[in-house]
């Protein structure tokens, strides 16, 4: 039997890789308190804050669906898409705390039909893509 | 306002299609047939300024110097610019702006574009820090994915239908039908738009305009230089090139996430609204005095939000403006009288220039079929990825 997989972000810093309770990493401008993910640690993009200073901050991990839809066709690389390829939906969830959408992957074959705006969502993670080395994983939406 | 004003003497396209040839000679062709309806010679052109093109090598990044080298070094000034779906408006204004600076009469703005098959992917290379390539590495976001979510919430808060959108696409159908430059000239039907796959639920593959070569050229000048060739020429009465307000709380291409609105509140006039707004208000006009409009209907269901964002309407009664007829030929303010996108496909570079061309065309009484009883004043708009505006208002 081979080794098992080494599970690994897909990208390096967005989220923390607590299997339970996995959390979006953005960051928080220590000026006005505007939140940003991906984080932005240069300037702050609020037009009349001169703040440089950010902290990292856990984003709300539940959130209300703002609006869904799906991917019938493979997409494009470099996404890496499966063969054969299964059709997913992408939920944009509405973070009451920091007042902002986030885009993610709908986990768990949870198709629109299954989806209406204003639904409650978590966070999960979930695999986005392997190779014979690494799994790679990515945060994903699923219905609370 | 009329010292704010230039005229648009020239206006002249190659037909959009897959034609597969170098984006150079779409914008050639382009350019020679607006140099033609204006009656002016290359060598009359003071300033080109050229739309870039991304997906056509060195050539495409430096357009109006390639275009001028293909008409014949002339020694006349270029400028070339990008501003991804804006692109055309953005060398408008940049002609515009010289014109009335008194630097320049006559300006020559093209775009043209030759596109790979299927989706818009990001250009090649791993770029971890470019959000255009994460959103297809991370999530599949591809342009149907964010059409798709904004289709969905139409349905969701105003219990528009799968339907209506499938009824903007018949109406543009029967607009481009007989326009010379479009790509897609056939009839569609309610039935055969339903029953085209869904691409990204609820949109179907004929709710999702495709990528095309084409490209288009305007012929701009002064009001004194155009006062002496033409009776009552087109008027460019605003150009709208704003980026969004901060914090822009609806989701857009490429990102992730919107903006917070913790550390400042959303702006009362949302991006999308802004857009035609800032025209109107450089104009000193409104909506109600819009006979047509030229709107970005990448898909069909966006075709109904831009009616809400440039005014036709309230949020939420497009669909009832769809249904009465309203934005159909031969109604109050028809709108995409060209055909749109639906007929057309994106080119990118040349897409807010053809829409010009059209507005032109429908205020001097030479639509043909397509003609809008009695034009006075059109308006055309589009929106770019990275927060590009792009909004010109003409009158006669
Ligand atoms: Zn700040």
């Amino acid at each position: 039997m081979p080794p098992p997989k080494a599970r690994i972000p897909a990208v390096d810093g967005w989220f923390t890789l607590d299997a339970k309770a996995p959390q979006l990493l953005g960051t928080r401008c220590k000026a006005c308190g505007s939140y940003f993910f991906p984080k932005e640690t240069s300037f702050c993009r609020n037009p009349s804050c001169a703040g440089s200073e950010f902290e990292e901050v856990p984003l709300s991990t539940r959130g209300k669906l703002w609006s869904f839809t799906d991917n019938r066709y493979a997409p494009p690389k470099p996404y890496m898409a499966g063969d054969p390829f299964v059709p997913y939906a992408v939920a944009a969830v509405e973070l009451e705390r920091e007042k902002m959408v986030v885009l993610g992957q709908v986990a768990g074959g949870v198709g629109c039909d299954q989806l209406h705006a204003g639904q409650e969502m978590e966070l999960v993670l979930d695999t986005l893509y392997e190779d014979d080395a690494n799994e790679y994983l990515v945060w994903k939406w699923r219905p609370a | 306002m009329s010292s704010k004003e230039v005229a648009v003497l020239g206006a002249g396209m190659h037909p959009w299609g897959k034609w597969g040839r170098n984006f150079v000679e779409y914008g050639v062709h382009a350019a020679r047939a607006a140099l033609a309806d204006a009656g002016l010679a290359w060598t009359d052109v003071q300033f080109v300024a050229g739309g870039d093109t991304m997906r056509n090598g060195y050539p495409g990044y430096v357009a109006a110097a390639t275009f001028a080298q293909a008409l014949g070094w002339s020694g006349a000034q270029v400028a070339s610019t990008y501003g991804a779906c804006a692109t055309g408006a953005q060398a408008i204004d940049l002609a515009r702006a010289r014109i009335l600076a008194g630097l320049c009469d006559v300006a020559l703005v093209v775009g043209a574009d030759t596109t790979p098959k299927g989706f818009f992917a990001p250009t090649g290379g791993e770029r971890k820090t470019d959000p255009d390539w994460q959103r297809f590495h991370l999530l599949g976001a591809t342009n149907p994915i964010y059409f798709g979510l904004y289709a969905r919430r139409r349905m969701e808060i105003y219990g528009a239908t799968p339907r209506d959108f499938a009824q903007v696409k018949v109406k543009n159908s029967r607009h481009g039908f007989s326009n010379p430059n479009a790509r897609y000239k056939k009839l569609y039907t309610i039935e055969e738009v339903m029953g085209s796959p869904i691409v990204s639920d609820p949109l179907r593959l004929l709710d999702i305009c495709a990528t095309s070569d084409g490209g288009a050229a305007v012929v701009l000048t002064s009001m004194d230089f155009a006062r002496k060739r033409a009776t009552k020429p087109v008027r460019i009465a605003a150009v709208s090139t704003v980026t969004p307000r901060y914090p822009n709380t609806v989701i857009e291409m490429p990102n992730f996430a919107t903006d917070s609105a913790v550390g400042v509140a959303a702006p009362d006039v949302p991006f999308r609204d802004s857009i035609a707004r800032g025209a109107y208000e450089q104009a000193g006009i409104g909506p109600e005095d819009v006979s047509l409009a030229e709107v970005y209907d990448l898909s069909t269901a966006l075709e109904l939000d831009w009616y809400e964002n440039i005014g036709l309407c309230k949020p939420g009664d497009a669909e009832k403006l769809l249904r009465d007829g309203v934005t159909t030929l031969g109604g109050r303010q028809p709108v995409n009288t060209s055909g749109g996108l639906g007929c057309f496909g994106e080119a990118i570079p040349a897409q807010a220039i053809s829409q010009l061309c059209e507005l032109t065309w429908q205020l001097r009484g030479q639509a043909g079929e397509r003609q809008v009883k009695n034009a006075k004043v059109g308006v055309a708009v589009n929106q770019g990825l990275f927060g590009h505006g792009s909004a010109v208002l003409a009158k006669v």
